[in-house]
């Protein structure tokens, strides 16, 4: 039902660009005031919610050590799974993003009928997590052909290296087929392993069909479709430019696709999705690990703390002390 | 109390397959066997804890205070800002379910709110509901729902459920650490005085007395001196610790549990022999304290500002007796304490400035990763001092066991403590078999009873808890025929005794000092016929 | 312990990559779609120019499959009713003389690399 509820979303979504830049002539609306906009929200909401996160103290140092201390001179360390300098930590940090390395951990316990647990690597969803990300890097860089003049050498290597195979024209970019499998297998995950269906919400549906419905509406212009390319990037380029003119003739779907693009952007600070800036601010990954060696700072103070002392210890129990012979402060 | 199934038709229970209906449309059934007994109003009280009254957990009405959602927002709020981790963890999970099936309790218990990425939900949907604009504007369809006295219920019975061990936040992709998670959520319901009674009487105790078992300081002296008698009948010496000693060099503070309770006890007899023989060879100075006399801290399973109150002891003892460092003993969540918060919770009131980095007088190794906190694990130290020769050790008395070993949680994910025992074991024991990966080092499991769940009551839910670790045991058991299972941990010492006497009845606990103190050969002592548990030792049985 | 510098720098490096587009083109001259050079002889293409537009790349390719592997080489355009060989070389630049004023534009503009060029030597760019 959830994955219905977003899936009817999305199509409604793009049933409005498709009625809004299509049937109603708004193409200066969806093709540049909403875009605008959501590129702005998207920017400055992003930011907001990182700066609330940095408000919030790190009162203690609480990092998960996923390795062997820093100890004695020649116990080898786990430098980088459990850091105790600056360099540890940031290859740490590096590790987890570049690479998920948590996920790379991730193994899969299984009840035997012989009463035994054994417990079997599983790593599809590092797979798929690393394929979707990497290919929505690439995709997202390759589109900066539309918002460069002339396109840098570094975004024309990465067009060319991900139409390196030539099939068909227009070729065939790998990174959309890693990234549309990627999509499904992160979406059909969800509705097939009943654990995963149990803890699935709507908003973790809607980004995904939002996701697949970009996807598949850019392939769909690409490939079949064909939208002017040209006029599409006298567009793009006049958004970026703030010389704001909408160009006649694009063709509905690409209004479509920048509709949900525009709503994923604005979607975004609002969602789950700012995973993307939280996981640097994560205190269990991002801190040294090396805790009895500095002290960590806790900006603020309890306040109006009781202690027991030692003097209303002795107090109570001289006696007891004196009794069998173990020091005391005051004598009886 | 409920009567504990069978091992075989508790395994054959275990469903993973979560209920049809949605969790938030599933109402709480709180049962016996997986709970424990509400505070002791007396308890709560002695420690100035709010909203202390008799309740029993399976009443309608939990007599909660009137205005108690406000009294849970505000405390939400202020967590919001005094905790990154807190803020950070209720917004950024994306419930990929990496950690769905890394909770022992979920694994064992096959109840889904018992997934990691669910127990965090259960208070992040209330979150929603409040604190995010998405929440508030479209309710169950963000995910979010209204504060209800279910919902609070639903919340004590799984933030019980959960023992902090942080083994899901070593696979979460942003390290969402859900002992976080825990520890927020139970400050949060202590708010009104909804804690268990086995973490508050143990807090009240260490409050008093400066242990959990409110051992008196005549009585303490008293079992410490029972030790030494045993020692003496098996070795022929007589350990002469000392207690609160001004200007001793070093501060020994261990978990109260291992001079109560067996077999924590023969670990504690361990630490006498260990201290003895260093005394007597080189001179070192040691002293226990009564005031201080409890490394654990369930002031940990409460509040941030419990755990601070209990652990100032440490910092001031060690002021008032002038030592220069301290040694901590074999324990889990108190080695997390010492390791992530003492120093900063404590360190800059409490910690005398005539305090030195550790340094061991014996082998002149300076403990710089200590630097700061001036606190080192006893491991640590009897590592360093094998290394150095400084042990005269006789492994062939450990010759009847052949040990496998029990990663404690803390040590190993609040600490990073791997090689340091097993440093030590390969001197003492013979027979060591690691059981397989992914039970082990980082990945360890909890033994089912940590955070403050080993309350007798709750005997089903650690047995559910603590199958992943004894299937492991079951394992090495089977294949290499341990029989002996070591830990660092006072928890495990209580708690795996009986989850192995329940799933693998054929093993046995031990702490890693009991092992020590058997091993170690005092100068002048008698030959042993007995190990401190006073079994025969091999080859001397028929005497 | 709030981190403010890092936060604030790792927040200014995204700011500055997700605002690429709006910053790199200050100060570069306005982006003018690329104007092609007409053929001088012929007033129609094979097909009619909506159609060139989004599928020569296509056509290019099917021509390239027919010529080489089944030797078909004529192509028959219910656009002109006429018939071309189908080639590259010898119909398309024979009107679009300079590959570098006509088929470049655009793809450079958006960043296409046909790989027509592999292989095809274009007949003006050998002088140079």
């Amino acid at each position: 039902m959830k994955a219905l509820y977003s899936l009817f979303l999305v199509f409604a979504l793009a049933a409005i660009a498709l009625v809004g830049a299509g049937a109603l002539g708004m193409e200066r609306t969806f093709g540049l005031y909403i875009p605008f906009l959501a590129a702005a929200v998207f920017v400055v909401g992003f930011c907001w919610r990182v700066v609330q996160w940095g408000k919030s103290a790190v009162p203690f140092c609480i990092p998960t050590t996923c390795g062997q201390q820093e100890s004695l001179p020649w116990i080898k360390q786990s430098t980088i799974e459990n850091p105790s300098t600056t360099t540890g930590v940031v290859l740490r940090m590096l590790l987890e993003v570049l690479l998920f390395r948590s996920l790379f951990r991730n193994n899969q316990p299984q009840l035997y009928s012989d009463g035994r647990v054994r417990y079997a690597s599983s790593k599809w969803l590092w797979l798929g997590a690393l394929a979707f990300h990497y290919s929505f890097l690439i995709i997202f860089l390759r589109h900066m052909r539309f918002f460069t003049e002339p396109v840098p050498a570094l975004i024309r290597g990465i067009e060319s290296v991900d139409s390196m195979l030539q099939i068909a024209a227009p070729t065939l970019y790998l990174t959309d087929l890693v990234f549309i499998a990627a999509v499904t297998y992160l979406f059909l995950r969800r509705v097939v392993v009943p654990n995963i269906r149990y803890i699935s919400q709507v908003q973790d549906y809607f980004p995904l069909f939002l996701i697949l419905g970009i996807g598949l509406s850019g392939i769909f212009m690409r490939y079949f479709a064909k939208v002017d390319i040209m006029a599409v990037k006298e567009l793009t380029m006049g958004l970026v430019t703030f010389s704001w003119k909408a160009p006649q003739g694009i063709g509905a779907i690409f209004y479509v696709h920048l509709f949900l693009v525009s709503v994923l952007l604005i979607y975004f600070p609002l969602s789950k999705l700012m995973h993307m800036g939280g996981v640097f601010l994560s205190p269990t990954r991002n801190m040294n690990c090396a805790s009895r060696k500095f002290r960590h700072i806790n900006p603020w103070k309890f306040e109006n703390v009781h202690y027991h002392t030692y003097e209303e210890y002795e107090d109570e129990f001289r006696e007891k002390m004196v009794e069998k012979g173990i020091p005391v402060e005051k004598p009886l | 109390m409920s009567t504990l199934p069978r091992p075989e038709e508790l395994y054959a229970k275990i469903n993973h397959t979560p209920p049809k209906a949605d969790w938030m449309d599933v109402p709480v059934d709180i049962k016996p066997g997986r709970y424990c007994y509400a505070a002791n109003p007396d308890s709560l009280n002695y420690v100035g804890l709010p909203h202390a009254r008799k309740w029993n957990p399976l009443d309608e009405d939990w007599k909660l205070p009137e205005n108690w959602k406000e009294i849970i927002f505000n405390g939400i709020r202020e967590r919001l800002d005094k905790y990154r981790s807190f803020k950070v963890f209720m917004d950024i999970c994306v419930r990929c379910g990496a950690c769905a099936d890394k909770c022992h309790f979920f694994i064992g218990s096959g109840d889904p709110k018992n997934m990691p990425v669910l127990r965090a939900e259960l208070i992040r949907s209330v979150y929603r509901g409040e604190f995010t604009t998405f929440g508030k504007l479209l309710g169950k369809f963000a995910g979010a729902r209204p504060l209800t006295e279910e919902v609070l219920k639903e919340w004590w019975y799984y933030l019980f459920q959960c023992s902090e061990c942080r083994r899901c936040s070593v696979f979460c992709p942003y390290g969402i650490d859900t002992a976080e998670i825990t520890i927020m959520g139970r400050e949060l319901i202590n708010l009104l005085g909804l804690n268990i009674d086995w973490i508050a009487t143990p807090v009240a105790n260490c409050y008093r007395t400066g242990n959990h078992l409110g051992i008196q300081p005549h009585a303490f002296f008293d079992m410490i001196d029972f030790f030494c008698d045993d020692i003496e009948d098996i070795t022929g010496i007589r350990p002469e610790p000392q207690f609160n000693k001004k200007g001793a060099d070093i501060l020994f503070v261990t978990p109260s549990g291992d001079v109560f309770a067996d077999p924590g006890t023969y670990t504690c007899m361990g630490y006498l022999i260990l201290f003895e023989y260093l005394k007597r060879e080189y001179g070192l100075d040691v002293t226990w304290s009564t005031y201080a006399s409890e490394g654990g801290n369930f002031g940990f399973f409460t509040s941030h500002e419990t755990m601070k109150r209990l652990n100032s002891k440490i910092y001031m003892e060690a002021a008032r007796l002038g030592v220069k460092w301290i040694i901590g003993g074999e324990c889990g969540h108190m080695w997390r304490v010492l390791h992530q918060y003492m120093d900063t919770l404590n360190g800059p009131e409490f910690q005398s400035s005539n305090m030195t980095v550790p340094k061991n007088p014996i082998t002149g190794t300076v403990f710089q990763h200590a630097a700061s906190t001036k606190m080192i694990h006893i491991t640590e130290f009897t590592a360093d001092l094998i290394k150095h020769g400084k042990l005269n050790l006789d492994k062939s008395r450990n010759a009847g066991i052949h040990l496998t070993w029990h990663d404690s949680c803390n040590t190993s994910r609040g600490m990073g403590l791997f090689e340091e025992p097993r440093y030590i074991i390969r001197h003492v024991v013979d027979k060591f078999t690691d059981m397989p990966p992914g039970t082990i080092r980082e990945e360890t499991f909890c033994c089912g009873g940590g955070a403050g769940l080993n309350a007798g009551e709750c005997e089903e839910l650690r047995m559910m808890g603590g199958l992943p670790r004894a299937s492991a045991v079951k394992y090495v058991h089977e294949k290499y025929g341990v029989n002996m299972l070591g830990c660092v941990c006072a928890i495990d010492r209580a708690v795996l005794p009986g989850t192995m006497k329940y799933w693998v009845p054929e093993v046995t606990v031990c702490g890693l000092h009991e092992l020590v103190g058997n091993a170690l050969v005092i100068p002048g002592e008698k030959e042993r016929e007995v190990n401190l548990r006073g079994e025969d030792l091999p080859g001397k049985e028929d005497e | 312990m709030y981190d403010k510098g890092k936060i604030l720098t790792g927040l200014a490096v995204f700011v500055v990559f997700m605002t690429y587009p709006f910053w790199n083109n200050i100060g570069r001259a306005a982006y003018v779609k690329p104007e092609l050079e007409k053929p001088r002889m012929a007033k129609e293409c094979v097909e009619n120019v909506e159609y060139m537009r989004a599928e020569h790349m296509a056509m290019l390719n099917e021509w390239r499959d027919e010529v080489v592997r089944n030797g078909m080489h004529e192509y028959h355009s219910s656009f002109t009713h006429q018939t071309y060989a189908k080639s590259l070389t010898k119909t398309c630049l024979k009107c679009h003389e300079n590959k570098d004023k006509f088929c470049d534009k655009c793809h450079t503009s958006v960043a296409v690399s046909p790989y027509c060029w592999d292989c095809h030597v274009d007949p003006k760019g050998v002088k140079q």
